[in-house]
């Protein structure tokens, strides 16, 4: 069998138009660029006499309309490859291109589902549904919803397992056919293969997996941590505030890589380090929701009672579960490698969260509407976690989307140093790490993850850049 | 203005001494103790072996004498051997018992001994510092002016094409950190069989058979375009985002100051506003954050030097780290904290020299 081509049968149509579309685009930068420096400015609209509107198009706009029009063009053509991937059933025709659209079949469809119910719905979804009004915003949503698909359907994408090895394909180029497939595989490495033969394409998808399972989480804890410290040292200032800023200041001194290499490390574990932090760590959200249902329901017991005995019982067993490994019901454990991880990244992000939300009280605790609240005879906690809390959450979200992005980041960052995962774990930080030895001759290992940790990112910055948009309009 | 500085000052060494003794406990763990008594020792010793090893070079103390002894404020330990000899934290082969120094420790200058590289610290440090130095240096003379002119060009008209633009640009570089730049700038521009270079070199446009070196290795002897020039790049793309998006911001909101809509209402040109009124003001703010980008850095040091392989600070960190090379990790922790610490006061201090706003009595 050949080699598969990266664009398949469309590719001797497709691939002038977009070289095309990119050789516009560059002619339209540079005589943008150019028109611009000499003193050519874009066409205004004019009203005249008789209450109609003229545009006067100069060659500026005949520029920028050019590199629009070559935009849209590239992004047919891509579009053109992934539905011949579909359409068409021989991988030979597909393409990589076409046969990679094929395997992601499962997230375009629910992509499609999600935005046309989110766009049909956007007036009845509060600060979501605007998120679709602005065109950033929906770029960076997209990207990282395709992922999040991509990791929820991992299972059905992938066309080998993460660490199923064939020798002969070592360091194979993409779309090498299999040497002697087995009944019913898969018959390509689409994206290549690693310098164990390894399939790189698989190994990049479940990636996705491991990347946000542990992400997301984190950043959510780490925004317990601080918004549980945060808002009394902002409210109560004093004492109390300039030991926790003290603290904070100390974490964030340290630059975060030595962190890593003072905790991640195997000896650590050895110690019980990160059990004891974890112990700390984690009884941030327990103590958060007691809070938060005992200061809204303290004039009625019992249903204060109900909720507050609701949220012991499922945030000790959770503890005992995540910290300690000891779940009286054997569902929930995290071996020692990922709970390591887990707990450096969230003991990184929560004193900038912490001082964050501090910021945040320190400006809303002189509103009216706090003044009244204290007048009316409502307790600290009250007031913090239901007067100023709901009201800083607008800059909140923007920061968790960002903190997301960051947090994928550090987890890269410990892959690429080998720090607290296992050595076949597929994350993108371990596989870029990998397949950078050997770099300048076979780059196809390493390219795909760094591509796909890249996007994720600048997906989750996209996205917190459109709600900070759409949260200011209000 | 004095005691401000002198708080200031107070605080950065509470913080010093915090930090200093939370690397110490954690690299003085016993695990590590245990695994260092095995490689300098014997790796198959008994429990007891590794006690009593420990006990003989001075790790069984309390973990807070031996902080002590290491800052220097605590005399070194000495101990006599069954047979008469004297050892000791500061007696080595060059200081014989009787002309050692009671104190030796970080306050006197001592950085301990690097168990794996069997040399003095010190003598290490140095040079790799000094490695470390031309690239932050090369970084930041490429990261800061290309920060804040992207920064003022999207500022100064916000809203405008060219600010949205720029503003995507700047959003895409702090979305790639510097272990995906440094993979995509080695496969696009030093790869021989990848990207551009087998292109060029086939047209006859570049003499060597790629664009760039993917090795910084020949540049610790003599930095060249050639060779430099990928670390440099994948380090300051990352940090220049950042800096270009709070120089926007800072643009952004002297422009809609009223001092300046008075100076557009004089008839003032465009040019001259930007240039003359409102570009000082607008850099107060990026000094803060460009000083702060030092512990940023010093991550994208550490990665770089390891994609590079560039034997600087960074790849020094990363060695004694994974090395267990107990003193030469401290040592490189008291830098780093030290680095940290003293642009964290600059940009504390310098923000109050420069913005007349801020007064402190």
């Amino acid at each position: 069998m050949d080699l598969l081509t990266w664009t398949g049968a469309l590719g001797p149509i497709l691939n002038p138009l977009m070289l095309a579309a990119v050789a516009v685009f560059l002619l339209g930068l540079i005589g943008n660029f150019v028109l611009t420096l000499a003193g050519q400015q874009a066409g205004e609209v004019q009203i005249n006499a008789d209450h109609t509107l003229t545009i006067n198009r100069t060659p500026v706009d005949y520029a920028l309309m050019a590199m629009k029009y070559a935009v849209l063009l590239f992004l047919a053509c891509c579009l053109a490859y992934i539905i011949g991937g579909l359409v068409q059933s021989d991988p030979m025709d597909q393409g990589i291109l076409g046969a990679m659209g094929r395997r992601f079949l499962p997230v375009w469809i629910a992509l499609i589902v999600l935005f046309a119910l989110s766009i049909t719905f956007k007036r009845k979804l509060g600060l979501y549904g605007k998120l679709f009004d602005s065109l950033i915003g929906m770029i960076g949503f997209g990207l990282v919803m395709f992922w999040m698909f991509t990791a929820i359907f991992a299972g059905t994408i992938i066309t080998f397992g993460p660490i199923d090895v064939i020798s002969q394909m070592r360091n194979e180029v993409p779309g090498t056919p299999l040497p002697n497939p087995d009944d019913g595989a898969y018959l390509y490495y689409l994206l290549g293969g690693d310098n164990l033969g390894r399939d790189v394409f698989s190994r990049m998808v479940m990636g996705a997996r491991e990347v946000l399972k542990i992400a997301p989480a984190a950043t959510l804890f780490a925004f317990m941590v601080g918004i549980t410290l945060g808002l009394p040292a902002g409210y109560f200032g004093g004492k109390l505030d300039t030991v926790l800023t003290f603290i904070a200041n100390l974490v964030l001194a340290f630059p975060v890589i030595l962190l890593f290499y003072l905790l991640v490390t195997p000896e650590i574990v050895d110690a019980g380090i990160p059990t004891y932090m974890a112990a700390v760590l984690f009884l941030f959200p327990i103590i958060f929701f007691v809070v938060l249902f005992n200061s809204r329901y303290h004039t009625q017991p019992t249903k204060r009672l109900a909720y507050i005995a609701i949220s012991l019982v499922i945030g000790f067993w959770l503890y005992s579960g995540l910290a300690f490994n000891a779940d009286p019901l054997g569902l929930i454990s995290m071996p020692g490698n990922i709970l390591i991880v887990f707990v450096s990244v969230v003991f990184v992000n929560s004193p900038t969260v912490f001082r964050i939300v501090r910021g945040i009280v320190l400006d809303i605790k002189t509103r009216d509407y706090v003044a009244a609240g204290q007048t009316r005879g409502e307790g600290p906690w009250y007031i913090m976690l239901w007067e100023i809390l709901p009201n800083a959450r607008g800059p909140l979200i923007v920061d968790f989307c960002l903190r997301i992005g960051y947090t994928t980041i550090l987890l890269g960052t410990l892959g690429f140093f080998g720090l607290g995962v296992s050595p076949e774990s597929p994350d993108w930080g371990s596989t870029i790490n990998e397949g950078r030895r050997l770099l300048t001759i076979y780059p196809h290992p390493a390219l795909p993850p760094a591509l796909a940790l890249m996007s994720l990112v600048l997906g989750l910055n996209l996205l917190a850049d459109g709600l900070r948009e759409e949260s200011l309009k209000d | 203005m004095g005691l401000f500085i002198l708080r200031r000052f107070g605080v950065m060494i509470l913080t010093a001494l915090c930090l200093t003794f939370v690397v110490f406990f954690l690299t003085n763990l016993y695990p590590n103790l245990e695994k260092l008594a095995k490689t300098q020792g014997n790796a198959r010793m008994t429990d007891a072996e590794v006690a009593s090893w420990l006990d003989r070079n001075g790790y069984g103390g309390p973990l807070i004498v031996r902080y002590g002894e290491w800052l220097g404020v605590v005399p070194g330990w000495t101990r006599e051997g069954a047979d008469g000899e004297v050892t000791g934290r500061c007696i080595d082969a060059a200081t014989p018992a009787e002309e050692a120094p009671t104190f030796c420790g970080l306050l006197q200058g001592d950085l301990g001994y690097s168990t794996v590289s069997d040399d003095e610290v010190s003598n290490i440090i140095g040079g790799r510092l000094a490695l470390t130095g031309v690239l932050m240096f090369w970084a930041f003379a490429v990261m800061v002016p290309a920060a804040l002119i992207i920064g003022v060009l999207a500022g100064m008209k916000e809203g405008s094409r060219l600010d949205r633009s720029l503003s995507t640009v700047s959003i895409a570089s702090t979305a790639t950190p510097e272990y995906v730049s440094g993979v995509i700038f080695i496969v696009l521009l030093a790869s021989s069989t990848a990207g551009i270079s087998p292109w060029l070199s086939e047209m006859g446009w570049i003499e060597g058979r790629t664009l760039f070196l993917g090795s910084a290795r020949s540049a610790m002897d003599d930095v060249t375009f050639w060779n430099f020039t990928l670390p440099v790049m994948t380090i300051a793309l990352y940090g220049m985002g950042y800096i270009a998006r709070m120089t926007r911001a800072s643009m952004a909101e002297v422009m809609t100051a009223q001092y300046i809509r008075t100076a557009r209402l004089k008839g003032v040109s465009f040019r001259n506003i930007v240039l003359k009124h409102a570009l000082r003001n607008a850099l107060i703010a990026p000094f803060t954050v460009i000083m702060l980008q030092f512990p940023w850095l010093l991550t994208g040091v550490v990665i770089v030097e390891t994609l590079f392989n560039y034997n600087g600070f960074g790849w020094t960190l990363v060695q004694a780290a994974s090395n267990n090379d107990i003193e030469l990790l401290l040592a490189c922790s008291i830098v780093a904290v030290f680095v940290v610490l003293v642009t964290q006061l600059i940009s504390d201090i310098g923000y109050v020299f420069l913005n007349p706003r801020i007064r402190i009595s």
